[in-house]
């Protein structure tokens, strides 16, 4: 403990540096507004770019000439970066960044859509239910992370939850229970983690990346023996139903995304909510926060510091279980081999990227979703922007925001630190 | 695996009970080899407990085995009625798994005496063996790569990216250049290592310039390099022109690892891996850099007060564990592959940090766990064509051996084994992000 805080020592800004966070982050707007503006205002054509309200090209729609919006809005973001560099007040730097940073992805869908259309419900749709399992990923590494037990094992979370529900689904023949166990196999791992980790002391990134494999494993070898056989009795899990609020559903665009969908997209907001209220309106959020960063202190003060962490580390089990039952019960109906396919660790990502918070975790996760949305749509519409580089960008921009190139990230304290008292 | 000092038991007085044994240091040499033998046995050292993690890993493997057969399963339905059926079932199928591992891993008794009466080849006799080399090779090199930076105080997760790009500049450079005979593989290989070291180029200065945690960007970069293949394979130029799926040229026949033998489908890959292993053994025992590494991952304040540049260690470490994940990669390309695919390079960076890990981090303690995991790996095949066991077993085999190595107080407890000091497995990394 006492090395991690020379390191954060070392951190720490003057406060009159100029190149302070702020007008890093100003300038690396206005370098990529530039970018916009000159590259993909030069290669889009000047046809049309339409944004349909619906599922389709028909109905109502935002129209632009594809140029003229490139442009425009690359010259948004460069306006932008422009306000963070002059220097603005510290409140307003969020709108700022969000606003440069939505310039330059309409700069780019304008430049990417001139000539077609682009169905606005099916994208937005698209980017929730994509980031589903990012979402319930990233908040159960929020509750392990938050209270000092290292989550890599996301993936191995969601791998045992998306299993879990496809095969007691099946055999139950029952959604619910399905949903159920894919929790229960969300908290396998989790008990697996926090025994390795908190019990035995075992260092938590080696359990969780061990874990990985073992539920990589064990699920591949169970849908050899049993679900490629006899995929009736195993692997034809029941479907989530879709449930439709009459009245909230007309509403246009969020509308059919927010009220006429399945229980899980409910549940991954409700869980946000919840969680980002607990942490910091209530008892259990503040000892969890004091575990997570000071664990000696919070043990003085008497609280039961290995006992939290368990009860975190399994309730994040329990979300990301959940989310893993996306997988198998909402968008494809079986189980397969390793099907997650790195979703983990691109809920870790934006549980990085996110700074360990609910809504940033959530705000990032929505993020990578849409960037997935986006590759499946350039790929469809035979954009010359490869998909393979579009679903990088999760890893990129964490790679970035780590290295602190444009703001830099710090995880709670005792992140990743067994603790033992006496 | 014993080959450092603290890994040998602490031998005890006749007087002290087993319990203080923990506490009693290294006594002098004393007793008979048979007894200082049959103690050691049953106390909890490296040695002993590698080896009960191993039995622990198959049990829970044969559990696994009879609970996914319905017709061993519908056995044990009518138990109390007849337990015989459902117990000399569930031992046929579990014994017979388990010895097909054996004979595709080690040698099957059938070719061996045909081979030493006459009647079978050579060839058919040693296939296991070549079996389990081949696959141990390039897992060798990903796990050599782990262990150097964990004993530098990094944890390279990032084996697996390295690997994926010392696959690609492996394979490209195996394909494009069109050198001369010796020099092509040469090339090639160099050309794979360079790769690996710049994706671990990337982590290195990053940790070394801004703190960013290796683990972090490391995850990071094993999806990039991951996704990045599976685009450089379509391109023109590098995908195979005959066909239309995702597949690359294949690799000069001058570039590709020579097999001895002919049949036999074992390389050079795998005597390279040996003397990589002696050349890493050297670099961390021998040499200066070594002991800047051991002396910045025991303690990095103490040996920046001491004038080591921690920065400067911290590069150059990732430089060359990234040089050997790629090393690692073009064996596989280059010795059994020949051409890329997205997943060419299989999960060797993953099974190289398994194989760091059981290896206890030492140099030729990682060239037995690669060899034991290739063992596995060849075993598997068979398993899976003889008795139909799905290969993914041996993934949990190996997940749950390096488990239960990582706490030694579980198998401690297990088996009640006498308290004796264990290498600890990652010890210096319990820092978090």
């Amino acid at each position: 403990m006492s090395t991690a805080t020379v390191e954060d020592l070392t951190e720490v800004t003057a406060p009159d540096r100029f190149w302070n966070r702020q007008r890093r982050l100003g300038a690396a707007l206005v370098l990529i507004g530039l970018l916009a503006t000159v590259v993909f205002g030069a290669l889009a054509t000047g046809e049309s770019a339409r944004f349909t309200l619906s599922e389709n090209a028909e109905g109502a729609a935002l129209d632009i000439q594809g140029q003229l919006g490139a442009v425009l809005f690359g010259l948004v973001a460069v306006g932008a970066g422009v306000a963070m560099l002059i220097g603005v007040a510290p409140r307003w730097q969020t709108t700022l960044l969000s606003i440069g940073i939505v310039g330059f992805v309409v700069s780019f869908l304008c430049w990417q859509v001139a000539g077609k259309f682009l169905p606005l419900v099916d994208t937005v749709n698209g980017t929730l239910q994509l980031g589903l399992p990012l979402i319930l990923g990233a908040m159960a590494g929020v509750l392990g992370e938050r209270s000092g037990v290292v989550n890599v094992a996301i993936e191995a979370q969601l791998l045992m939850g998306a299993f879990g529900a496809a095969l007691v689904g099946t055999m139950a023949g029952s959604v619910w229970l399905g949903l159920i166990s894919a929790a229960m196999g969300g908290v396998l791992i989790a008990a697996m983690l926090a025994v390795f980790a908190i019990r035995f002391l075992v260092d938590q990134v080696v359990v969780g990346m061990v874990l990985n494999l073992f539920a990589l494993g064990v699920t591949g070898f169970l849908y050899e023996r049993l679900m490629q056989p006899q995929a009736q009795t195993y692997n034809q899990p029941p479907q989530m139903p879709q449930w439709r609020i009459p009245g909230l559903a007309e509403v246009p665009v969020l509308g059919p995304v927010l009220f006429d969908t399945n229980l899980l997209v409910w549940l991954a907001l409700i869980v946000v909510v919840l969680i980002h209220v607990a942490l910091s309106r209530t008892r259990w959020g503040l000892r969890t926060r004091a575990v997570g960063e000071h664990p000696t202190a919070a043990d003085t003060v008497g609280i039961r510091v290995r006992g939290l962490r368990y009860l975190n580390v399994l309730l994040g089990g329990v979300v990301a279980g959940i989310g893993g039952a996306y997988f198998t019960l909402v968008a494809t109906g079986s189980f397969n081999k390793n099907m997650t396919s790195g979703a983990g660790f691109i809920a870790l990502a934006a549980l990085i990227f996110g700074r360990w918070t609910p809504f940033g975790a959530f705000g990032a996760a929505l993020f990578f979703g849409f960037a997935q949305k986006l590759a499946t749509y350039l790929s469809a519409v035979g954009s010359p922007v490869p998909s393979q580089f579009l679903n990088m960008l999760p890893y990129v921009a964490t790679i970035i925001a780590v290295a602190g190139l444009v703001g830099r990230v710090r995880a709670p304290a005792a992140d990743g630190q067994p603790y033992t008292s006496g | 695996m014993s080959s450092d000092p603290s890994v040998e038991a602490p031998r005890e007085d006749e007087a002290a009970s087993p319990d203080d044994a923990a506490a009693a240091p290294t006594a002098g040499p004393g007793g008979s080899l048979a007894s200082n033998f049959l103690h050691n046995l049953w106390s909890a050292n490296t040695v002993v407990v590698t080896i009960w993690s191993i039995v622990l890993a198959m049990v829970i493997g044969a559990v696994l085995i009879v609970v996914s057969d319905s017709d061993v399963l519908a056995m044990f339905g009518y138990f109390t009625a007849r337990p015989s059926d459902a117990l000399t079932g569930s031992w046929d199928l579990i014994s017979g798994a388990y010895a097909d591992l054996f004979k595709g891993a080690v040698f099957d008794p059938a070719t061996m005496s045909a081979w030493l009466h006459g009647t079978g080849s050579w060839r058919a006799a040693f296939a296991p063996i070549s079996e389990t080399l081949t696959y141990a090779a390039p897992l060798v090199f990903t796990g050599l790569s782990v262990a150097l930076a964990f004993r530098g105080g990094l944890f390279n997760i990032g084996g697996q990216g390295q690997a994926v790009i010392g696959t690609i500049t492996g394979a490209v450079a195996g394909f494009a250049f069109g050198l001369p005979v010796v020099l092509n593989l040469v090339v090639a290989l160099i050309c794979g290592a360079l790769g690996g070291a710049l994706w671990g180029f990337i982590p290195g200065i990053l940790k070394a310039r801004t703190g960013a945690h290796e683990v972090i960007v490391t995850i990071m970069l094993n999806n990039t390099a991951a996704l990045f293949l599976t685009w450089l394979i379509l391109q023109d130029g590098v995908q195979d022109p005959k066909r239309t799926d995702a597949i690359s040229k294949t690799v000069a026949e001058s570039a590709q690892l020579p097999s001895f033998g002919g049949a036999l489908r074992v390389n050079l890959g795998i005597v390279l891996a040996v003397a990589v292993t002696a050349g890493v053994a050297w670099l961390l025992n021998r040499s200066s850099f070594g002991f800047e590494l051991r002396a910045v991952g025991a303690n990095p304040a103490a040996a920046r007060t001491a004038g080591i540049s921690v920065a400067r260690t911290y590069t150059l470490l990732m430089v060359v564990a990234g040089g050997l994940a790629g090393l690692g990669g073009a064996t596989q390309v280059l010795g059994t592959a020949y051409a890329l695919t997205p997943a060419v390079a299989g999960n060797i960076g993953f099974d190289g940090l398994l194989v760091a890990l059981l290896g206890r981090n030492r140099p030729w303690g990682t060239l037995l766990a690669a060899i034991l995991f290739g063992a596995l790996r060849a075993g598997g095949n068979r398993m899976q064509s003889f008795s139909g066991i799905s290969l993914e077993l041996v993934t949990v085999l190996q997940a749950l051996i390096v488990i239960f190595i990582a706490a030694p107080a579980l198998v401690k407890a297990i088996f009640q084994l006498r308290a004796a000091r264990t290498a600890r497995i990652g010890a210096t990394m319990t820092k978090g992000w």
